[in-house]
């Protein structure tokens, strides 16, 4: 940590990091108390009368009666899902909401602004009709009704679910300009309380031979992938809540599969069968989309495993910093592999780094929330993350993460992102 | 005798959950919560085709009696003769894979011609699955492997002929399951 941040103090008695620009997290929250303190000393004496008090008008009036579900603020309507429909209106439900993470904060992603790929459109679906189907290569095939579901134990977990196709906006010819969660906002974090999938599996049965399952949605694509039997007997939840409540309909009510770190894809929304198999099934959403192509025309197929990898939301693409002064650096972490050991920051274009403040760290295929004061003097900035997982796995710089690809290549992008800060203040998009 | 009943309902849940936690070897306890399904049952759910072509149903059909189907069905999403657009391209691409601007198509990428009859069955045409005839799933995978050049016009696609199909880009997969290499 000491070699890449190494903190001297100015004859001003600031701290300030060799690195440029960045102030030590001391300095940040001393600073900022000073303020604070200037404005408690010049508060103003009462009033002769209750009318003279201070109060803002929705203080002088009663407020709105009970409601049954929360809604945000009708201030912050504006929060809501960025979209990408590569079918337009032919296919409105086929494609992707994503999560407007640079309006959000903290480590849970809303139910309602969890990314949403779907395939086929959402479904309609009456949990008192939907059943389960357990079958295949067990020695008891079994059905689930929900309210059968409903009476395992359950067991609650945090997760984040990443699509393999997130940040495939960042491998245009030209980086587009566009906020930070319309290019890397195809992943969310939630808390989600389901059955372990081993349970089911055990009840079943399965059979010596069974090596994989095919599991399959109930939507009208029929969204099907094969997972290996060892994933699903390791931490595999057939899950039916989300963050306290029941899935939403775009999150796959009322049962999803939910495999931590790997594809969201393989995460099947509405689950409708899982089949046990000796050998995986080859669907279309594992061959002809979510492989890899490589430069020499072969295509990596079942890379199951979400990379590590991390984004700066704040600041970030399309924002303009309005002043110069302290600023806090804030983004997500994440890795399929487990736990983030480390991210760091650069405000240079990668030519110096330095450790910034993690929040959640000691959960694994989680979201990490990192934090990291930086002072912008109102000169040209870089900003960069880089994460670092508990295998040692560390973020790619984005010249080495193309090389292993073909151009054609649309998955598992998790190269470092970089937001350039001109003297104007405006943040953009930008490849280095 | 209602709290005497409640008790057993208790008891009976709970030794159930007990029952779901342990591990439990394949000829272990029946399920807690779950029925027992039959044959037929499963049957009428399980869509699925891998290679081998386990599960293709009775039918039969040529690329010729798939061109109607096609343009009755598909055209208007995947464009005359499968050149896409709106929709995805379902026909070319073929020896593009290893170039600056590969296009992945059915012929050009996809390994198996099982998948091909799995996917239209269970999802197209997209406003309307599951509406087709086994015939007509099977003439008009027969019309798009025409199309590639991988079969001939009057070659019947059935249970048997399809999965002998072998797909032009069927080698140009590396499986990254169970090691990863890289």
């Amino acid at each position: 940590m000491d070699r890449n941040n190494r903190i001297k103090r100015t004859p001003m008695g600031r701290a300030v990091s060799e690195l440029r620009g960045t102030i030590d997290r001391r300095t940040f929250l001393a600073r900022g108390a000073a303020v604070a303190g200037v404005a408690a000393s010049a508060g103003l004496a009462p009033g002769a009368n209750a009318q003279g008090l201070a109060g803002q008008p929705w203080e002088r009036v009663y407020g709105a009666p009970l409601n049954g579900y929360g809604q945000p603020s009708r201030f912050e309507q504006p929060v809501v899902r960025h979209f990408l429909r590569p079918y337009g209106d032919l296919a409105p439900g086929s494609g992707a909401a994503l999560v407007p993470i640079e309006k959000l904060e903290g480590i849970i992603t809303p139910s309602g602004l969890h990314n949403d790929r779907s395939h086929s459109g959402t479904p309609d679906i009456d949990p008192k009709e939907h059943q389960l189907l357990l079958h295949g290569l067990v020695a008891r095939p079994l059905r689930f009704s929900m309210d059968a579901l409903w009476s395992y134990p359950m067991i609650t977990r945090i997760y984040f679910v990443e699509c393999s196709g997130n940040s495939l906006r960042n491998l245009a010819p030209q980086p587009v300009q566009l906020p930070a969660g319309a290019i890397h906002g195809n992943m969310a974090c939630s808390e989600w309380t389901g059955i372990p999938l081993r349970v089911l599996l055990e009840e079943a049965g399965l059979r010596p031979e069974a090596k994989w399952l095919l599991a399959e949605g109930a939507d009208s694509s029929h969204m099907s992938r094969s997972i290996p039997i060892e994933k699903a007997l390791d931490d595999t939840i057939i899950a039916l809540f989300q963050n306290g409540e029941r899935l939403r309909p775009e999150q796959g009510y009322p049962v999803r599969l939910l495999l931590p770190g790997w594809e969201g894809n393989m995460s099947v929304k509405w689950l409708r069968r899982i089949k046990a198999t000796d050998e995986p099934t080859h669907t279309k959403d594992e061959t002809s989309k979510y492989t890899d192509l490589q430069p020499d025309g072969r295509a990596l197929q079942f890379t199951f495993e979400m990379g590590v990898k991390s984004v700066i939301s704040k600041p970030s693409s399309t924002m303009k910093l309005p002043r110069t002064g302290i600023y806090e650096i804030s983004g997500l972490a994440w890795s399929g592999a487990g736990r983030i050991r480390r991210v760091e920051v650069s405000t240079d274009g990668g030519v110096t780094w330095a450790d910034a403040a993690l929040t959640g760290e000691e959960r694994p295929k989680a979201f990490v929330r990192f934090r990291f004061p930086w002072e912008w003097t109102g000169k040209e900035a870089v900003l960069q993350s880089r994460a670092t997982d508990e295998k040692g796995q560390v973020q790619p710089a984005r010249k080495a993460w193309l090389a292993l690809y073909s151009p054609g290549n649309l998955y598992h992008n998790n190269s470092i992102v970089s937001w350039s800060v001109g003297t104007d203040g405006s943040v953009k998009n930008v490849y280095v | 005798m209602f709290t005497s009943r409640r008790n057993t309902i208790v008891i009976a849940i709970g030794a159930a959950a007990l029952a779901a936690c342990a591990v439990q070897p394949p000829s272990g306890k029946p399920s807690a919560f779950g029925v027992a399904v039959n044959a037929e049952e499963i049957a009428r759910s399980d869509i699925s085709i891998p290679p081998g072509g386990a599960g293709l149903p009775a039918g039969s059909g040529t690329a010729k009696q798939g061109s109607a189907v096609y343009g009755a069905k598909c055209l208007a999403c995947h464009g005359e003769k499968g050149a896409g657009k709106p929709a995805d391209a379902l026909v070319g691409g073929i020896g593009s894979l290893a170039t600056a601007r590969p296009v992945r198509t059915v012929g050009s990428y996809w390994p198996y011609a099982t998948t091909l009859f799995d996917y239209v069955r269970r999802a197209m045409p997209i406003a309307n699955p599951l509406s087709l005839t086994y015939d007509e799933v099977y003439a008009v995978s027969a019309y798009i492997l025409y199309l590639n050049g991988i079969v001939a016009e009057d070659a019947p696609m059935t249970a048997t002929t399809l999965p002998l199909v072998k797909m032009p880009n069927r080698d140009g997969f590396i499986s990254d399951w169970p090691a990863r290499k890289r």
